[in-house]
């Protein structure tokens, strides 16, 4: 089974044998690559029923919630790393679930679609209506997306929430690597994964 | 019953029982000489004998969990949605044992059995049970069966708390543990619930103070009562709207106070059926049993800590509209696995059915109890 490209960059993020929170782990595929190759425990949460279904027939140990409920089933810092990837913009806090993050883990991975990307601009200043492209499919009145951000938004708030970010790669809608990931990010990237933790 | 089984039932089966010599001290301090468990299996041991699964019955069941007595039997075993060839609890992998609870009335030793030391039946002498005494009085069976670990063991209701201790009090015989619609502990809710239950038996002049054996009677208008208001609260608000509404029962009359709704019929149907097959003094004690079980007290009222040997893994699930142990309590029960850093799987399923939800073949709870148990049965047969 072939990992999606930003999911195998942030695998490569991880130490082996770590303890691992994916939050909206989805089908448990990241959670299950971690395992087999680098030995990762740890849980995922997950809302959507045949998600939970997938996760349990992947051997993964998920927990079905919702995030927007809040994660007070978990004390302390217990993980390594909290990850959540593509989940940011369609919860109801996404600064409160940050701060949650480096609540419950030493670092934190955020993966999200980058709305400043070019095109997104294009469609929005000269054709006058919400982006719709290959990573934003729905159109406004039925996305989940209720958050949008872009990275200038994202590494504001992490100034501001005193969070440091410790890595930032930007990858295109195929989630591979591209050229925003070192030319003007915030015009050329169409998708941010970042790894962070609370400034000393 | 139909006339021909399906193919997905276990089809006839024969009840087992099995007397113990050895004498049995409780809890309470009291022993029991010997005693008699009944019980029933589906489906084939392995020859490493890893293949075992632990069924543990909710308040007023038993050891009947599948599958038909007779050709004439109307209904199946009470959790027939779930066992069998194809279902979660697929016989074609497992070996399924369930027995009938020490103190039962369905073949188990209880209070309608007789006291060597008197000749006559227990009645109210019966010594107070634990949960914690069903779970050691089960391992004596499984030790009988040949049975070192359970791949499994299974329960809802007041059964997934008893999986819940055998996890706990037993940490190295289990290797999972599937708890389905229970509780850490019962609520005071729950507690007040089961004391108007007991208030509406020991109140029946026919109950003779646990001794109605001798008088040839037995309470039946209280164990009615205590059974119409189990129902009430083992089912939702909506299924209940959904199942009856306000529907008057045929023949009722349409005005007055002699007419009867449909709601009525069914609860006094259930009571009577009930209170004709199931020893009032067998309710008082499962439901004592349910009321005292609570694994924190021995460590300070701290649940994570009551778990911090075991080592089974867990498929914790919950319904949404079961109100007499609700998700909240599941998540209780979760929480604790987390905090000790066990395996744990949480499914929440959106169910009108309430309580009862475990015993109905409900698709994504079948989906999810399906998929946990073939990890289980693939870790069996591996290698």
């Amino acid at each position: 089974m072939s990992l999606r490209p930003d999911l195998a960059i942030i695998s490569d993020w991880i130490r082996p044998g770590s303890r691992v929170l994916d939050l909206g782990c989805g089908d448990g595929a990241l959670l299950r690559h971690l395992h087999e190759t680098r030995n990762v425990t740890g849980y995922g949460l997950e809302i959507d029923d045949a998600n939970v279904t997938r996760c349990i027939q992947s051997g993964v140990n998920v927990i079905q919630t919702d995030l927007d409920a809040g994660l007070q089933d978990f004390t302390g810092k217990s993980f390594d790393y909290v990850i959540m990837t593509q989940t940011l913009q369609a919860v109801h806090f996404p600064d409160r679930l940050l701060e949650e993050m480096l609540r419950l883990g030493n670092e934190g991975i955020v993966t999200f679609p980058n709305f400043a990307h070019w095109n997104n601009r294009v469609q929005l200043a000269l054709g006058g209506h919400m982006p719709m492209s290959r990573t934003l499919p729905n159109p406004w009145y039925s996305t989940p997306n209720i958050h949008l951000c872009t990275v200038t938004d994202f590494e504001q708030l992490c100034t501001e929430r005193g969070i440091h970010v410790l890595q930032r790669v930007m990858v295109d809608h195929a989630h591979h690597r591209s050229l925003g990931d070192t030319l003007l990010p915030n015009l050329l990237g169409k998708n941010a994964l970042y790894r962070f933790r609370r400034r000393d | 019953m139909p006339d021909a089984l399906p193919a997905d039932n276990v089809g006839l089966v024969t009840p087992r029982s099995m007397t113990f010599r050895e004498p049995l001290a409780l809890a309470s301090g009291a022993v029991l000489s010997d005693y008699t468990l009944a019980y029933e299996t589906y489906g084939e041991l392995n020859a490493a004998r890893s293949n075992a699964i632990l069924l543990c019955h909710a308040l007023s069941s038993n050891h009947h969990a599948a599958g038909f007595h007779s050709m004439e039997d109307r209904k199946p075993g009470w959790w027939d949605s779930c066992v069998g060839p194809g279902k979660p609890i697929d016989t074609r992998h497992f070996f399924v044992v369930c027995s009938n609870n020490l103190g039962g009335c369905h073949g188990s030793t209880g209070p309608a059995s007789i006291n060597p030391a008197t000749g006559k039946p227990y009645g109210r002498d019966f010594p107070d049970i634990v949960v914690k005494d069903w779970v050691r009085s089960q391992a004596r069976l499984a030790d009988a069966l040949g049975i070192e670990r359970w791949a499994a063991v299974v329960g809802g209701s007041l059964g997934g708390m008893q999986a819940l201790q055998w996890s706990i009090d037993f940490p190295e015989r289990l290797a999972h543990a599937v708890v389905i619609a229970a509780a850490p502990r019962l609520s005071a809710q729950n507690i007040a619930f089961n004391e108007v239950a007991r208030t509406a038996i020991k109140s029946d002049p026919d109950f003779h103070d646990g001794n109605f054996y001798e008088h040839n009677v037995i309470p039946e208008r209280g164990l009615r009562l205590a059974r119409m208001l189990g129902h009430i609260t083992y089912l939702s608000d909506d299924l209940m709207h959904a199942k009856f509404g306000r529907e008057l029962q045929a023949g009722s009359p349409t005005t007055g106070y002699e007419m009867e709704f449909q709601v009525e019929s069914y609860l006094r149907y259930q009571g009577s059926k009930f209170a004709r097959e199931f020893d009032a003094n067998t309710y008082l004690l499962m439901t004592k049993t349910l009321d005292h079980f609570d694994p924190a007290r021995d460590f300070n009222n701290d649940f994570t800590q009551a778990l911090k040997h075991v080592r089974a893994k867990f498929l914790v699930i919950s319904f949404a509209s079961d109100w007499r142990f609700s998700p909240a309590r599941s998540r209780e029960i979760v929480r604790s696995l987390l905090d000790n850093n066990l395996d744990v799987v949480y499914a929440a399923i959106e169910a009108n059915e309430g309580h009862d939800a475990f015993l109905m073949p409900i698709p994504q709870y079948t989906k999810v109890f399906s998929a946990y148990l073939q990890q289980v049965a693939r870790q069996v047969s591996a290698p």
